[in-house]
């Protein structure tokens, strides 16, 4: 496929570990890990790239996590490094027709994949928009609160991360904090991100969220079945965003995404692009369907639909 | 072709032939939760069993007076689904009884293009594994077979404006 899935490792070979290996010894303790620092310390700081680290590698960086996070929360966190599925390219569906705005799946999220409550973050966001001037982004509404939906003159179309075929939040990330799998979920390594937040900025969906602050998760709703890609908890500063609830869908079987458990109307759609028997495929094979923002050709793999 | 191959090719030819009798044998394909009865209603035949059935179409005064037909009123009445001699079914235009467990057949009967999508997973919500074993929902978990149109409900609360977060 023509595009920059993978910047060839040569580019992250020089990588941050090896540069700062080198800074370290000719600036000493300046902005690095004070001498006292522990080994723990020393070995986040001077990790790999998850995608260079071997299976090694990842058995310690998780049994770190799963400590910090114990010590943090007092609960046991599982961190899981579950790879690609082969043979699978995950895409979603969602029925415009059915979709009746009730924002179940905003929550349903929220409490799937461990996103900060305050300051909040939600990686799904719920548009109103008015039939008569169809999908119109300019007029949306993000607030809207009537006592109860729908109402008749709207519509409603949710949107989160496209997880785009060529994503250009993968393409602006300076160091490669962000890439996407071969099962097509768009990742976000949170120990590797700096925080610039350029895919922010390069992202048309406005999928991306930064945690301007530490992340306000109380211990008693934090899910404790993660992904190290996926819903983890988050460091402050670092950007995060939907996955498909990786954590979920990676695993044989594995339980549909949180949004589509939480929706009431069935309007949310899941499954594997390259089976065709998916009802995703019968979905792109029998519906009107259509991808948001096609002109800019990111090639979403989030398809809207009018089932009727 | 050789041999292997061919005895392989008719192996699946049988699994294929099993498989569409296995879908012809309704309920065993679409694994469903209970039906959404109101509580303590079922069995029907608990109090009909007693009665003398009646045939005759008229609006009902003494029983069942909360429920109102707002799905092609006028056009059609209780025992055009349920059935009358036998309370605890409902049964087909063709004649055929069926549980109440297997009831998106009767409302397959006029929403063909509906079921069409229900049985392929995207009418209607389905949740589980979606590369495993999955749960289905009848059509009734979300219409009123007798007021059928969504009813709306609460929304949940708007998102935080960022103004607001900044303060
Ligand atoms: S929707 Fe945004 S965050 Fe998601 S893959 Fe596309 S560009 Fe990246
Ligand atoms: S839960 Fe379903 S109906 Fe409600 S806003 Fe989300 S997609 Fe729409």
């Amino acid at each position: 496929m023509p595009n920059d899935r993978n910047r060839e490792p040569r580019a992250l070979r020089m990588s941050r570990r090896r540069m700062l290996k080198g800074a370290a010894a000719v600036l000493g303790a300046l902005a690095l890990p004070g001498k006292d620092a522990s080994a723990a310390v020393w070995e986040a700081f001077l990790r790999r790239n998850f995608r260079e680290m071997t299976a090694r590698d990842k058995a310690r960086v998780v049994a770190r996590l799963e400590k910090e996070y114990e010590a943090q929360f007092g609960k046991r966190v599982k961190v899981a490094v579950t790879p690609p599925i082969e043979g699978v390219l995950y895409g979603y569906g969602l029925d415009l027709h059915r979709c009746i705005g009730c924002r179940r799946c905003v929550y349903g999220c929220v409490k799937e994949n461990n996103p900060s409550r305050n300051p909040q973050i939600h990686w799904i966001r719920v548009l109103q928009m008015k039939k008569e001037h169809g999908v119109d982004l300019e007029e949306a509404a993000h607030y809207y609160n009537p006592s109860k939906v729908p109402e008749k003159e709207f519509f409603y179309m949710p949107v989160q991360c496209q997880q785009c075929e060529r994503p250009p939040c993968v393409k602006v990330c300076p160091v490669q904090a962000t890439w996407k799998e071969r099962d097509g979920i768009t990742v976000v390594d949170y120990n590797w991100c700096i925080g610039c937040r350029y895919c922010m900025a390069a992202c048309p969906y406005g999928a991306r969220h930064f945690n301007w602050k530490k992340p306000g998760l109380p211990a008693a709703e934090l899910v404790t079945e993660t992904h190290y890609l996926g819903n983890r908890p988050r460091p402050v500063g670092v950007v995060d965003k939907c996955t498909f609830c990786i954590q979920r869908v990676r695993n044989v079987p594995g339980r549909y995404p949180a949004c589509v458990e939480a929706c009431p109307v069935g309007a949310r759609k899941f499954g594997n692009l390259l089976d065709p028997e998916s009802e995703i495929r019968y979905i792109i094979a029998n519906k009107r369907v259509f991808i948001l923002k096609e002109d800019l050709n990111t090639q979403p793999k989030f398809y809207y639909f009018y089932a009727t | 072709m050789r041999p292997g191959r061919i005895l392989a090719a008719a192996v699946a030819a049988l699994c294929l032939a099993g498989g569409v009798a296995a879908a012809a044998q309704p309920g065993a394909q679409f694994p469903v939760p209970a039906p959404p009865f109101t509580p303590g209603i079922f069995p029907c035949s608990d109090c009909h069993k007693e009665m003398k059935p009646n045939a005759t179409r008229r609006e009902l005064k003494d029983e069942h007076t909360d429920i109102v037909l707002n799905h092609a009123q006028g056009q059609r009445w209780c025992l055009d689904c349920h059935d009358t001699n036998d309370r605890d079914r409902l049964h087909l235009v063709s004649g055929r009884k069926i549980r109440f467990e297997e009831s998106y057949l009767l409302c397959g009967q006029c929403h063909g293009d509906k079921f069409r999508d229900w049985r392929v997973g995207v009418h209607g919500k389905r949740t589980g594994m979606w590369n495993g074993e999955k749960q289905y929902m009848l059509c009734v978990h979300c219409h009123n077979p007798h007021d059928p149109s969504y009813k709306p409900i609460p929304p949940e609360p708007p998102p935080v404006r960022p103004d607001d977060i900044r303060k």
